[in-house]
């Protein structure tokens, strides 16, 4: 590996007499291990799945999406090491020089703290969405490795969201999680509804997806630059380089173009997160999309973009914030409303269980206005408390809706405490759960996003918020009620099989939302170190002597003082304890 | 009475014994729930004996903690403190003092009663889980010392008691429980928002950081006047449903009617407290400003909730919803000797939340008795039972009796003793609110009537009287109403020191605010012997002249 990287260290671009190459920047491939495990696992998935003709038994693709999803979680791991100053990784005593967080490509992809957390969680969230999606494929006849492949794939575009330090290659992970996603959707060939919801959300995401990329353009104009690092550095103090050349330190006089293209940029993410206005697709799409998919999707998109709304507005544009918080605060009281009021009404449980998770987006939202450290933490700790309880919760839908994904209306779950008593605690658990009642992760989740308005004196949204956690709560109740408390009605089912796969997928839902519930440490400590960082990319001069690519993991050559100084972190105030 | 303490932070809290008796209390219940999950369904009996042994050793460690209690220690006692969120200073942090001791003592002893005094009719492991876990969550609100902790019990005990409404509850249960489930919801999303907003405002933690340790916060002097009357009213959002204070009411006539009798008995007995005891420990004790500034507010409310409580209850007809009623009236009672500001209303008001958990929870055992054999509540359906069920009418005598206040029962204890504190504060306060001592006798004896008195006719006539085991189930009840009526010293002489200290605390804290005791307020010894009951009150009167000063001086 230390060759690989050796012969990857770009010559100087400076040097005159050096023969012309295209100088390619420096690749630290072991940091991008876990976008790299997955993007391969899905294509050799396919490879082999469409080379060989008598196509290999069905039952060895779950297995291989969990142990390649594990295996890009397990190589987030010494990163996370390293970017933490760990000195030791279980035996391995780790390297003192190269620690704390670095960006690699060019300063394209930063790794840091926050980017790992949120690749673990999406992770995760493929191998809750692999062992759901088993029973379902087969359920319904339609087994292959392509919905294996594509959660792969969607995973690793969501993996390099959460680690983008570029708007270019914040994109490319945008596209490539939302195609997969929009494939996903329209995964059920025999379903009509299937079908539509995958067209809308394709129709409607790319129109997000253009408005994105419109905002992008806007803040290129504004700034020269997409990328991060040198967004913040235009605004930043200004810094006298070696040859007196002074960057940075640039006020917009108009801040017109910069606050548009944020305002776009924002919609783009906004429709991603399915933030209330720009929520009208996630209902069709949850109803119709096949809902070990939409087990999946709820979970990884949402981390996805929230992540990219982290790095993007609370990281890269600190200074703008009177600017892009009100914005956000209005998407965050519209969605925990809306969301919260227009679940009540449903009779649908998907549609019901989407426009809650509008609600939650709202939530989560109000931890992004916060701006803060603890607003950072509270976003992921919501997010990693969220994928679970959506996983389980759909999970157990996509069981009782039965053959056909057709029975999903609120009758059906009618009597169900009496057919399937042990599925039905299940889902009151999640349900209860995403209420926010104690000793479940969602509690915590809720209680750490209101800590975090309140620390930044948004104390009139964290009303706002609990009040609509309340509204929330009886929808939930609703579907509790249907199964435990009709007692005249004869059950709407009889016995559901559950399989191997959705029952260890539901055990661990459960087992992360009542045992982080009541040891909320355990999410809520790599939560708060997992700050994000800016750290510039290595100065391209080679240095004379041999490269010191001593660092098991990248050639990244700086050291931990210098980093710590150059960050220069908006949110690293009080992010320390 | 010792020397009391002037110098709040002086109390240091006590640990008592090196084995941590509140986090067993909690411990308990806790694990009974679990095991009783994993016993399989097929097997009842076995839930019943697991349910009764986990709430029985509870209650018996509540008696071993009130034996072991310090009687003239005022400050925390029986302290245990575990970190739990090292960032956030979120400790497992209890200590029960004078004021939460009775109160834990009464939960340790009414879930054991209502055990035994109701069976549910179908499914009793859901039933005995959620009966467990109620407990856990009551034991857990009365003896938290950290904020958050409070938060999650408080929280804790809505699910238990929604899935026994919902379930095992008559009627009309369903809706009935999701009104209390939203009410109370709502009521919590307040109180979250104060204690995040108090936590962090407070600056109690190392370094001006955060804290949710109750003591710390309390010693805290960094929230501005006004913040602290809002965050208050947040706090007092949720107590005011959960005790309920008139207009917050509405939700506990349906829940109380449609509750199984167990949780009927629990709700009553233990949970109404959880809203005046946070008066008490979070609205007094955090915010003894804001406190004394809302404190007419709240009185006025409590006397509302008083009258208009007495009144409601005598239209009723179902005898269920007359109790809910009057259990409105009675907590009113409650709120208004806290919110006097006196040592002898706030001993008044403690003792009031004691005896109005025995009281009502021996009503709801015997309305339990009487639904087993009529199934109904109706009043009108009921006549004549006293010459039928002789044992059954003698045991509601003595019951509605001290529910109406007769001296020499325990209900008239505690609501003299908060009449007689509000009147040296608040004089016409407490002269309104006596008439509903009144209407207490008009409803209860009215009802009595109806269902007792005359002729039996044929629905009525086989109605049997109480078999022994039921008689066995009120003797506790019994004893305690009597006891307590003819002998409330042994609580008092717990609660004074405490509610001293609280006193004190709100002297120290908020600017102008003189508790209006009597000139020697510290010498007085409120506490009506067996034959001295009156004694107070003539004590009283005579430093009425002076006290009256003080009251109308502020």
């Amino acid at each position: 590996m230390s060759g690989l990287v050796s012969s990857l260290v770009p010559s100087s671009i400076l040097a005159a007499d050096a023969p012309a190459r295209i100088a390619t920047p420096e690749v630290a491939w072991r940091a991008l291990l876990p976008i790299i495990i997955l993007l391969v696992g899905g294509i050799v998935m396919l490879t082999i799945a469409s080379l060989v003709r008598k196509r290999p038994t069905a039952r060895w693709y779950a297995p291989y999406t969990v142990v390649v999803a594990v295996a890009a979680g397990l190589s987030a791991v010494p990163l996370w090491a390293r970017v933490q100053g760990w000195d030791s990784l279980l035996w391995w005593d780790l390297p003192a020089s190269p620690r704390g967080p670095f960006s690699t490509v060019a300063g394209a992809v930063g790794v840091d703290g926050f980017g790992l957390f949120a690749a673990g969680v999406i992770c995760a969230a493929v191998v809750l969405g692999a062992l759901l999606a088993d029973g379902w494929l087969r359920r319904e006849g339609l087994n292959g490795a392509e919905f294996y492949a594509l959660l792969l794939i969607a995973g690793s575009g969501g993996v390099i969201m959460a680690m983008a330090d570029d708007f270019i290659v914040l994109f490319l992970g945008l596209e490539t999680l939302s195609i997969a996603v929009y494939v996903l959707s329209a995964m059920h060939l025999r379903r009509v509804q299937s079908q539509e919801s995958g067209l809308k959300y394709f129709v409607l995401g790319a129109f997000s997806s253009a408005f994105l990329l419109y905002g992008i353009a806007f803040v290129y104009g504004a700034t020269g630059t997409t990328n991060f690092i040198g967004i913040r550095n235009y605004f930043g103090p200004p810094i006298k380089s070696a040859t007196g050349v002074i960057t940075g330190g640039n006020i917009p006089v108009h801040g017109g173009l910069l606050v548009v293209g944020l305002a776009l940029v924002l919609v783009g993410f906004g429709f991603k997160v399915a933030a209330v206005p720009f929520h009208s697709w996630s209902p069709d799409v949850y109803d119709g999309a096949p809902t070990p998919a939409v087990a999946f999707m709820a979970g990884a998109v949402k981390v996805a973009a929230f992540a990219a709304v982290i790095r993007v507005f609370v990281l890269t544009f600190p200074n703008f914030v009177t600017d892009w918080r009100p914005i956000v605060e209005f998407l965050a009281v519209a969605s925990l409303l809306a969301g919260a009021v227009l679940a009540i009404v449903q009779t649908n449980i998907k549609r019901m269980l989407a426009y809650s998770s509008i609600s939650h987006a709202g939530f989560i939202l109000m931890a992004v206005a916060a701006a803060s450290a603890d607003g950072t933490s509270a976003v992921l700790f919501y997010l990693a408390a969220y994928t679970f309880m959506v996983a389980g919760s759909f999970g157990v839908v996509s069981l009782v809706s039965g053959r056909g994904d057709n029975r999903t209306s609120l009758a059906d779950y009618r009597g169900q405490s009496r057919s399937n008593p042990g599925l039905s605690l299940t889902l009151t658990i999640f349900l209860l759960a995403q209420a926010g009642v104690p000793f479940t992760t969602g509690f915590f989740a809720k209680f750490y996003a209101v800590a975090a308005a309140v620390g930044s004196k948004l104390t009139w949204l964290a009303i706002v918020a609990m009040v609509s956690a309340v509204i929330a709560a009886f929808l939930y109740l609703r579907v509790i009620i249907a199964m435990y408390l009709r007692e005249t009605d004869e059950p709407a089912t009889g016995r559901i099989p559950v399989r191997f796969g959705a029952k260890l997928a539901l055990g661990l839902c459960l087992v992360v939302t009542i045992g982080v519930g009541i040891l909320p440490s355990v999410f809520l400590n790599p939560a708060r170190e997992a700050i994000p960082y800016l750290v510039e990319p290595p100065a391209p001069t080679p240095p004379p002597g041999p490269a010191p690519t001593t660092d098991p993991l990248t050639g990244a050559t700086i050291p931990k003082a210098q980093t710590t100084s150059t960050t220069a972190d908006p949110l690293s105030g009080g992010a320390g304890g | 009475m010792g020397a009391v303490v002037f110098a709040v932070e002086a109390v240091v809290p006590h640990t008592n014994s090196g084995f941590p008796v509140l986090a067993a209390m909690i411990a308990l219940p806790l694990l009974g729930a679990l095991v009783l999950a994993l016993i399989p369904s097929s097997r009842p009996e076995l839930h019943r004996l697991v349910a009764i042994v986990t709430s029985v050793s509870t209650g018996a460690l509540a008696l071993w903690v009130l034996y072991n209690f310090r009687t003239e220690d005022p400050g925390f006692q029986f302290v245990v403190s575990h970190t739990w969120v090292a960032t956030l200073d979120i400790k497992f942090y209890l200590g029960v003092d004078g004021i939460s001791l009775f109160l834990l003592v009464l939960t340790g002893i009414l879930f054991p009663i209502a055990l035994f005094a109701a069976e549910p009719d179908q499914n009793e492991k859901g039933y005995y889980v959620w009966i467990t876990l109620l407990e856990a969550g009551c034991m857990g609100v009365f003896a938290a010392l950290d904020l958050f902790l409070f938060f999650l019990m408080f929280e804790l005990t809505i699910v238990p008691l929604y899935f026994l409404i919902g379930q095992w509850g008559h009627g009309r249960r369903v809706y009935a429980a999701t009104k209390f489930f939203l009410f109370t919801m709502l009521g919590s999303a307040f109180m979250l928002v104060a204690i995040v907003s108090l936590a962090v405002l407070a600056h109690a933690g190392e370094g001006g950081g955060t804290s949710f340790d109750l003591l710390k916060v309390a010693a805290s002097t960094s929230v501005s006047r006004n913040t602290a009357r809002w965050v208050f009213l947040g706090f007092a959002v949720a107590f005011a449903v959960k005790t309920p204070i008139v207009p917050f009411h509405t939700w506990l006539p349906d829940a109380h009617t449609e509750a199984p009798t167990a949780g009927s008995i629990d709700l009553a007995g233990v949970l109404l407290k959880l809203g005046t005891y946070g008066f008490m420990r979070y609205g007094l004790y955090l915010f003894p400003e804001a406190s004394v500034f809302f404190a007419p507010v709240f009185l006025t409310l409590a006397t509302i909730g008083i009258i208009y409580g007495a009144v409601v209850a005598a239209m009723q007809r179902n005898l269920k919803r007359l109790v809910a009623y009057s259990s409105v009236s009675h907590m009113g009672f409650a709120v208004l000797g806290l919110f006097a500001l006196t040592t002898l209303g706030l001993e008044g008001s403690v003792l009031v939340m004691i005896n109005h958990g025995i009281i009502t929870g021996a009503l709801f055992i015997l309305l339990g008795f009487l639904y087993k054999r009529r199934h109904t509540y109706d009043i009108d359906k009921l006549r004549g039972l006293q010459s039928v069920a002789p044992w059954f009418a003698g045991v509601f005598t003595l019951v509605m009796m001290a529910s109406i206040g007769l001296p020499g029962l325990n209900g008239f204890v505690g609501e003299f003793l908060v009449l007689l504190g509000t009147f040296v504060s608040h004089r016409w306060w407490a002269v309104v609110s006596a008439v509903g001592v009144i209407i207490a006798a008009v409803y209860l004896l009215w009802a009595y009537q109806r269902v007792f008195h005359g002729e039996p006719d044929e629905d009525n006539k086989t109605f049997p009287d109480l078999h022994l085991t039921e008689k066995l189930v009120m003797v506790p009840l019994i004893g305690l109403i009597v006891f307590l009526g003819i002998y409330p010293k042994p609580v008092l002489e717990r609660v004074e020191p405490s509610v001293k200290l609280l006193l004190a605390h709100v002297e120290a804290f908020a600017p102008g605010f003189h508790v209006a005791n009597t000139q020697d307020g510290e010498k007085l010894q409120p506490v009506p012997g067996a034959d001295d009951s009156s004694s107070p009150g003539q004590e009283q009167g005579s430093q009425e002249p002076e006290t009256q000063e003080q009251g109308e001086g502020r």
